[in-house]
């Protein structure tokens, strides 16, 4: 409907009491758009210091009701996995995003985890995927859409499992938009992928008396293993050599 | 749906008198105010940050024709489409038209409050084609047929005896004997009838909170999960939103971002924050093969350039309604259409006219809260008082009101006068009233003291104090 698109922004112009914006303040505006001006960031957590930003984003994350298992290295991370599904008395089946940086992880040493690589589908008890960086300002973590990282494990199992390398916390939001316009080497539309989740502890409601409760459609669970010694799960999602 | 906005005080008072809807409102106007409160204490830039996201919102809106044509070109540029809409019917039409296009039976919606303005379930249901409301606040009272009742609490206005009943007439397969006492169960009971449909929908409907023009995104906000879910499945996703949702640049809508948990349900960051730029692209596994907007004006342009625009900042938190007395005490179907509280005393009159809502400016004490925990810092009072200018300047308000305020109107501009008579009136009152001190009733202010006792005048007035006051500060 170009006619209405054509009287809409006619009468948006009739209203501010001009025409087009001129070439010079369009310029202007095209600036503002191209250098990504930060607005005021919280101080909260860009005054830490990565090891400060990785206890600052366990501690948010374990506020909004996600877990958090810590290990030393990515040797360590079937075996955590498999001890927390047995912890909460999950099958030890998961489907797992396709993402190549979960390939060199020791998954042979669990032979008892069946693990199918794919999208989600209805019936998926256990999702696990990579993560593309994690906010420590608020717990929150940045996960892209891709080929090798389809959304629906996101959000269809009961449970989801988070790999977070320490050199994947950032501190703001702001860094989570640096690093995906570095990944891309441009920005604009250009960058993004097809979502950008931002997923800050599992599913909730309070719709039904303002009592919070769990897994309303999404995740019931949401757990993180986070590897402490290594950031290299990064390097597949940004395209760097490693 | 069809506005009763024109009936506000007959529908407070039937609010009034409803006692599970009392119930329910008491659990509302303790929790939000301080779970707000909490949050915005643990950060100490909060109030830096309001300035900062109200100077975006103005920034926008004096570009907004600019801000609009560019998100337009990354929107096509990502792969996706853009669909302007005059008004409802434009947009419903468009809506529909999208639907029939893939042969759509069933349409899963997430919460949006722009689909509410325009009435989509209804026209869709007309058309053969079947809505359902994802969110569970939004199912609840789909299940219901009633209009939402908050624009983040959908069912705010339910106890949770009320939400068993419906699920027990609605659910009609399952065992008539479960329990269904608890929210939990209830949950999960909408949790295991809902998974199905949103694997069968053809379309997926979302709102956006905010759209970005850098990239061509829409970006929604949600604790459930349900948006994603919505927008994920389908093989279409059609965003609802409105002409002001648009902001620059990703660091733009992080900022409003920041306000936005906070000052709806005091959460640091809502649950799930999903920025969509297109549709499934090469490769992916998953995702929607189209992806639509629909770009409603519906009377915003209206606004803008009026003594309104700062309305056009509004993100939709629904701080102003948490910290209301007079929406905390009726509760949100009172007020009549799909957008309640202090927002919807200024907003509605703005899109069904201030003909059919000159109730809603009205029906507030000018306390002035809202105002103060508006994330964008929307002089609400300010505005419903523009809003009963107009009022009395298109003479839609009662006679004998208008002319009271007109006599009143006379006096106050002469002060001497002015001074004379409340001088009067103020002794006569202290004078009758000495005995009890207070009065039942007076002539011509009964609806006052239909409901309060007026207290009598004691001492000389404020004017007196004052006046003394001053000319002893100049002896001194």
């Amino acid at each position: 409907m170009s006619e209405a698109r054509e009287a809409i922004l006619g009468r948006v112009r009739e209203a501010l009491g001009r025409g087009p914006v001129p070439a010079d303040t369009a310029a202007q505006l095209e600036q503002r758009l191209s250098t990504h001006r930060r607005n005021l960031v919280p101080r909260r957590a860009a005054v830490l210091d990565p090891a400060g930003r990785v206890e600052l984003f366990v501690a948010m994350a374990e506020e909004v009701q996600t877990t958090v298992a810590r290990v030393a290295s990515r040797d360590a991370v079937p075996e955590a996995v498999a001890r927390y599904l047995a912890s909460e008395n999950l099958p030890a089946e998961l489907v797992m995003a396709p993402d190549p940086v979960l390939d060199d992880f020791p998954w042979a040493e669990r032979p008892l985890l069946h693990i199918r690589r794919g999208r989600a589908e209805p019936g998926d008890a256990v999702g696990l995927t990579p993560c593309f960086a994690a906010i420590a300002e608020t717990g929150t973590l940045m996960l892209l859409s891709g080929a090798e990282r389809p959304t629906t494990i996101n959000f269809l199992p009961d449970t989801h499992i988070v790999i977070v390398g320490a050199d994947q916390v950032v501190a703001s939001y702001e860094d989570g938009w640096d690093r995906l316009r570095a990944r891309a080497g441009t920005s604009g539309a250009q960058a993004m992928p097809r979502t950008v989740n931002f997923v800050t502890g599992p599913s909730r409601t309070g719709d039904i008396e303002q009592r919070i409760q769990l897994g309303a459609h999404g995740p019931r669970r949401l757990h993180i293993i986070l590897v402490e010694d290594e950031g290299r799960t990064e390097d597949a999602q940004t395209g760097a050599s490693r | 749906m069809q506005p009763t906005s024109d009936t506000f005080p007959e529908n407070a008072r039937a609010g009034l008198a409803n006692d599970t809807l009392q119930q329910a409102l008491a659990m509302a106007r303790t929790g939000f105010p301080l779970r707000r409160a909490q949050a915005v204490a643990r950060l100490p830039e909060f109030e830096a940050l309001r300035e900062a996201g109200k100077a975006i919102k103005d920034h926008t809106l004096a570009h907004l024709d600019f801000y609009l044509e560019k998100w337009e070109r990354n929107v096509i540029a990502a792969g996706g489409q853009v669909h302007w809409a005059r008004t409802a019917e434009e947009a419903r039409a468009i809506v529909l038209g999208l639907c029939r296009a893939v042969d759509a039976r069933t349409v899963t919606k997430g919460k949006s409050m722009v689909a509410e303005e325009i009435g989509l379930n209804d026209h869709l249901e007309a058309n053969g084609i079947t809505p359902v409301e994802t969110d569970l606040g939004e199912y609840i009272i789909q299940l219901r047929h009633e209009p939402p009742s908050h624009i983040i609490a959908p069912a705010i206005h339910l106890v949770k005896e009320q939400v068993a009943d419906t699920f027990r007439g609605a659910h009609g397969a399952l065992d008539p004997a479960r329990p269904l006492t608890e929210p939990r169960q209830l949950c999960d009971e909408a949790r295991d009838v809902l998974r199905p449909q949103f694997l069968a929908a053809d379309v997926g409907i979302t709102g956006a909170n905010f759209l970005v023009a850098e990239t061509g995104s829409s970006i929604i906000v949600t604790n459930e999960g349900n948006g994603d879910l919505t927008q994920t499945l389908p093989r279409v996703h059609i965003v609802m939103a409105s002409l002001e949702k648009v902001v620059p640049t990703l660091e733009d809508a992080t900022t409003l971002l920041r306000l936005l948990a906070r000052s709806a349900t005091g959460q640091e960051f809502s649950t799930y924050t999903t920025v969509s730029t297109g549709p499934r692209r090469a490769g992916d596994r998953d995702g929607p093969e189209q992806y639509h907007v629909v770009l409603l004006d519906n009377g915003r342009s209206k606004m803008l350039g009026s003594e309104f625009q700062p309305m056009l900042r509004c993100i939709r938190c629904a701080a102003c309604m948490n910290h209301c007395p007079v929406y905390a005490a009726v509760g949100g179907h009172a007020y009549g259409w799909v957008y309640p509280g202090p927002m919807g005393a200024v907003l509605t009159p703005s899109l069904i006219g201030i003909e059919k809502a000159g109730h809603l400016p009205n029906a507030s004490t000018f306390c002035g809260r809202c105002e103060s925990v508006c994330p964008m810092k929307i002089p609400l009072p300010a505005m419903m008082r523009h809003w009963r200018e107009r009022e009395f300047a298109q003479r839609l308000s009662p006679p004998a009101y208008r002319s009271g305020l007109r006599l009143w109107a006379w006096i106050a501009r002469r002060p001497a006068l002015y001074h004379a008579l409340a001088g009067l009136a103020s002794r006569a009152l202290g004078w009758a009233g000495a005995r009890r001190g207070r009065f039942r009733s007076l002539p011509l202010a009964a609806g006052w003291t239909a409901v309060r006792d007026m207290p009598a005048p004691q001492g000389r007035s404020f004017h007196a104090l004052w006046a003394g006051h001053q000319a002893a500060a100049r002896r001194q």
